[in-house]
């Protein structure tokens, strides 16, 4: 991935702005049907290959060279990302236990700087059949370690990423999620890849318009139900988190513009 | 012979009113035999009470009130768990 990719691939201002916040961005159906097709047969012919997936697989490496998913990818971490992990997560079929809500990895101490984790899902994956289940914005409720969470049952706002066949959900590597029951007689699978960045996440997607009133729309209504009182404090961080992605330290949308009041 | 087991709910509420809007919710139910379903994650859209008052209505009581946030210096924007964390309980009648 050393090479740039075109800016027509980049995720737009308006993405990013909804990445920020809600801690993922989805691209329905990049992938073509007969890779889709490939992937998920290889799939069930190999098990539960886990992290060995990612190395033994020439057809999920196809998955990640094209140009849509080399775009999105570069908008989050660059042109020089660094390999973290990768998983084949599969649930079993008529597998009726919900996985526990969690935060991947330990507490991330960087202010700012972020992992993005694509889940690409290789087949129809429907409501009943166990897609993975996120809280918008909770990326930035970041003060969690892994299953500190892990009491919460139902949280307002939560939602369960059913998808067609094809589709890729870039997360934020700290937002809260947990797999779902599988109430289908076929098995699931969600291919998962970590990637950390190779240099400062500023201005990486195409920032036309990166100040458009659209965009400050998006994080002025940024607010989220769940986080009841706290609603306001997670909207400011969400337009802190917009001004790193941007690169504009001057940009500001938070509630009241708290940002420029108080010099932060 | 009759014998009684608790009920675990945990309720979260948007502040530290009681009767503000819950938020977040979870059943820990020990009247269940080991190995029947609990509460799942993503089992439910809306919460079962719409608040703790609501809750105490309907005969749960209440065994712990969240102590309020301290802000420290430094830190007032910090986020993580959510605060306004309410535990209930009531016990329910099982036949053995």
């Amino acid at each position: 991935m050393s090479n740039g990719s075109p800016r027509e691939y980049l995720l737009t201002a308006k993405q990013m702005a909804e990445f920020a916040v809600n801690g993922f961005v989805i691209l329905e159906e990049i992938v073509p049907r007969e890779l889709n097709e490939a992937v998920h047969k290889e799939q069930q012919a190999l098990g539960t290959p886990g992290y060995e997936y990612w190395f033994k697989s020439k057809l999920i490496r196809e998955v990640f060279e094209l140009p849509q998913v080399k775009g999105a990818l570069q908008s989050f971490v660059g042109i020089n990302p660094v390999y973290d992990h990768s998983f084949l997560h599969v649930v079993p079929a008529q597998y009726h236990k919900g996985q526990a809500y969690h935060a991947d990895s330990i507490i991330d101490t960087r202010p700012y700087a972020f992992d993005i984790q694509a889940f690409y899902f290789s087949h129809d994956t429907p409501d009943e059949m166990g897609p993975t289940l996120v809280l918008p914005g909770s990326h930035l409720h970041s003060r969690v370690n892994t299953f500190s969470i892990a009491r919460y049952k139902n949280i307002l706002g939560q939602r369960r990423l059913a998808s067609k066949a094809g589709t890729i959900a870039f997360m934020h590597h700290a937002i809260w999620h947990c797999a779902q029951p599988n109430y289908t007689d076929k098995t699931r699978y969600v291919f998962k890849i970590r990637l950390r960045p190779g240099q400062e996440q500023r201005g990486l997607f195409n920032t036309d318009g990166y100040d458009s009133p659209e965009v400050e729309a998006i994080l002025r209504h940024g607010q989220h139900a769940w986080a009841g009182n706290e609603a306001r404090l997670t909207q400011i961080a969400a337009a802190k988190f917009y001004r790193y992605l941007c690169g504009d330290d001057r940009v500001d949308f938070s509630f009241e513009r708290a940002l420029t009041r108080m010099g932060i | 012979m009759a014998k009684t087991r608790q009920q675990i709910l945990i309720l979260h509420l948007a502040n530290p009113d009681l009767e503000s809007r819950t938020v977040a919710w979870a059943l820990y139910d020990g009247s269940k035999p080991k190995g029947e379903r609990q509460m799942q994650t993503g089992d439910e859209d809306t919460p079962p009470y719409e608040s703790v008052l609501d809750a105490m209505r309907d005969g749960w009581n209440v065994i712990q009130i969240p102590p309020l946030p301290l802000y420290r210096t430094g830190h007032e924007h910090d986020l993580g768990h959510l605060p306004y964390e309410y535990v209930l309980e009531r016990k329910v009648t099982i036949d053995e």
